[in-house]
């Protein structure tokens, strides 16, 4: 018998490590087949209700017939102005965050104060948008009131994401850049921003599929359960998806099985499409990045 | 004439090179500025959503609230026409029965889910679990909402039983679900965030894999482990659609799994609808909505602390 040979003591550890990974490994696997199991049926259920004029018509006979067009656009106007209002905003708080911000009390309540913006239940959210953006600032149940509650909310999103990417740029970048006698702004809008900006805009597709599948915060601030009608500017009331989801699944009665199923599928299959190309942009990234 | 000359050569870029604060200078101020405001505006909006939400409730809290009775009567009954009460028990017995049974489902599945794939799991099969991982927490509270009421009601009907499926059972389960992900991501990354030397330093006495995560690697990650569970009660606290359609929205103080509740969260979203302006029951929901404010802001804090805890040491 060699020195190395497996003792008793050996088998029994190698046994029970074996045990350990199998048991973590079932656990993961849980925590993965229930809701492989839930998009089956979301998709096996869903799929008879959809079709061209599912995506193209607009709701009839009292949302329980025709399509979800007026929810579709209406959703892509909340999440555009929401965008446009979160982004400048939340890249200019990583920016500080990574580039600027010294080790002091105010970034560290400026990070209490991102964590907390995440944390804050999204119904919290909704009453801040309705006592803010509809009554304090006059805008009315509106999209642009809608979407600025959903800005507020994401805007931990594109903080979170766009500060990494800042960071991962290495520091001699800035160094060489800063030895060049650029000011450091020059160095960041040059060297920092091109080489992360990549980073940012996965950031910025995750911030769209979380905007776009939030129900609580625009219930009360802009969005409608039923309009006939398309928006024609930001100071209108709009339709959603994830309201009328909620809409057709809990407010409406003899609505045919396979609709709310299908607004279900169109709405997931949206943010899990955003979510996969995000992090799909975000894997080649790291495989092309040269340092 | 000299002064004049002298304001030549400046103007004709002469002086210029003794004169630092050019263009680029001031774009510089200029931009940090810019930033600076954004990085402050967190705390702006966090605050304002405390002014704005308390503005809004504080005609309640100062005027008809019974402190007394709010926090220890179970009758919410805020559009009764002669006797409006305003208790909350029975609404905080079911947003807590709901995230406690959630917390049950989450927490051994999460931290299990994140021991195998920060400690066993290696190269494509971690990968591609983590992606997966996050894909699930992208489905939105709505979604899951609905599949409470589609499909887990008629399995839960069928499979137990009972007449109603849309219970703290139900909504627990459905909760368990959404935050498992978001507390497998936060545990792995506190599993990662125990340096490898700890791993190497045992194996080196000759522990074994589950030795090492045991005796070294959980106690090393405790508290980043113990920061994942609280964010993951403070999403279950918060949350309010899947809530809302799941837990069958009863005011009840729940005495079993299949009992219906209703949670703190799904009844703003529930009635703020129907309020005015102004009302008492308008008040009293946004006087909810500071309590929610307040409970999650202690919540995260108390995460934030424990986390920090570790870096510290």
């Amino acid at each position: 018998m060699s020195m190395f040979a497996r003792t008793p003591l050996d088998q029994h550890n190698r046994r029970i490590e074996w045990l350990v990974k199998t048991l973590f490994l079932m656990m993961t696997v849980l925590l993965i087949i229930p809701v492989a199991l839930i998009m089956s049926i979301l998709i096996y259920r869903g799929a008879p209700a959809l079709s061209l004029e599912f995506l193209t018509q607009v709701p009839t006979n009292g949302m329980t017939a025709g399509g979800i067009m007026t929810a579709l656009v209406g959703t892509i106007w909340i999440v555009t102005v929401a965008l446009i209002a979160s982004v400048p905003i939340g890249v200019a708080a990583a920016v500080y965050l990574s580039e600027y911000a010294p080790d002091n009390w105010l970034t560290r309540a400026i990070n209490l104060a991102i964590i907390n913006l995440a944390g804050v239940p999204s119904i919290v959210h909704a009453l801040f948008g309705l006592g803010a953006f509809v009554v304090f600032f006059g805008f009315g149940r509106s999209i642009l009131a809608a979407s600025l509650t959903l800005a507020v909310m994401t805007l931990p999103v594109v903080i979170v994401s766009t500060r990494e990417s800042l960071q991962a740029v290495p520091h001699a970048f800035r160094e060489a850049c800063w030895n060049m006698g650029a000011t450091r702004w020059q160095t960041i809008w040059r060297v920092v921003l091109p080489n992360s900006i990549s980073g940012i805009l996965t950031g910025v597709i995750l911030e769209v599929s979380r905007t776009a599948g939030e129900t609580a915060p625009i219930m009360f601030t802009g969005a409608a359960a039923f309009l006939p009608f398309l928006p024609q500017g930001v100071l209108d009331q709009t339709m959603a998806m994830s309201l009328h989801l909620y809409v057709v699944a809990t407010q409406v009665p003899n609505v045919p099985e396979a609709l709310p199923f299908g607004v279900a599928l169109v709405l997931i299959s949206m943010v899990l499409v955003m979510n996969a190309m995000s992090i799909a942009f975000r894997v080649y990234l790291r495989n092309k990045r040269k340092w | 004439m000299p002064a004049d000359v002298q304001t030549d050569a400046r103007s004709s870029g002469i002086a210029h090179d003794l004169n630092t604060r050019g263009r680029a200078w001031y774009i510089d101020r200029a931009v940090s500025v810019g930033v600076f405001v954004g990085g402050v505006s967190a705390i702006v909006f966090i605050v304002g959503i405390f002014v704005f939400v308390t503005r809004e409730g504080l005609d309640f809290v100062i005027g008809p609230m019974d402190a007394k009775e709010f926090f220890t009567s179970i009758n919410w009954r805020p559009t009764s026409e002669r006797n409006p009460t305003y208790g909350i028990l029975a609404l905080m017995a079911g947003t807590a029965s709901v995230t406690g049974l959630a917390m049950l489902v989450a927490v051994p599945f999460s931290l299990g889910a994140a021991i195998y794939i920060a400690e066993f799991a290696s190269g494509k099969m971690r990968e591609s679990l983590k992606v997966l991982v996050e894909l699930l927490a992208a489905i939105p509270s709505v979604v899951w909402g609905f599949v409470g009421m589609t499909i887990m009601n008629p399995l839960i009907i069928e499979f137990f039983d009972v007449a109603v499926g849309l219970s703290v059972l139900n909504a627990g389960v459905i909760l368990g679900l959404m935050a498992a992900p978001i507390m497998t991501t936060i545990a792995e990354d506190a599993l990662k965030a125990v340096p490898d030397s700890y791993r190497e330093a045992a194996e080196a006495m000759g522990a074994t894999r589950w030795q090492v995560v045991f005796k070294v690697v959980l106690p090393a990650a405790k508290s980043g482990l113990m920061a994942s569970v609280l964010l993951g009660v403070g999403r279950g606290f918060g949350e309010t659609m899947a809530v809302l359609m799941a837990s069958g929205h009863a005011i009840n103080l729940p005495t079993s799994p299949f009992d219906s509740v209703r949670a703190l969260t799904a009844t703003i979203a529930a009635e703020l609808g129907d309020t005015a302006r102004g009302s008492d029951h308008y008040g009293v929901l946004f006087t909810l909505g500071i309590f929610l404010f307040v409970v999650t802001f202690i919540i995260n804090l108390t995460a934030d602390i424990v986390v920090k805890g570790v870096g510290r040491k």
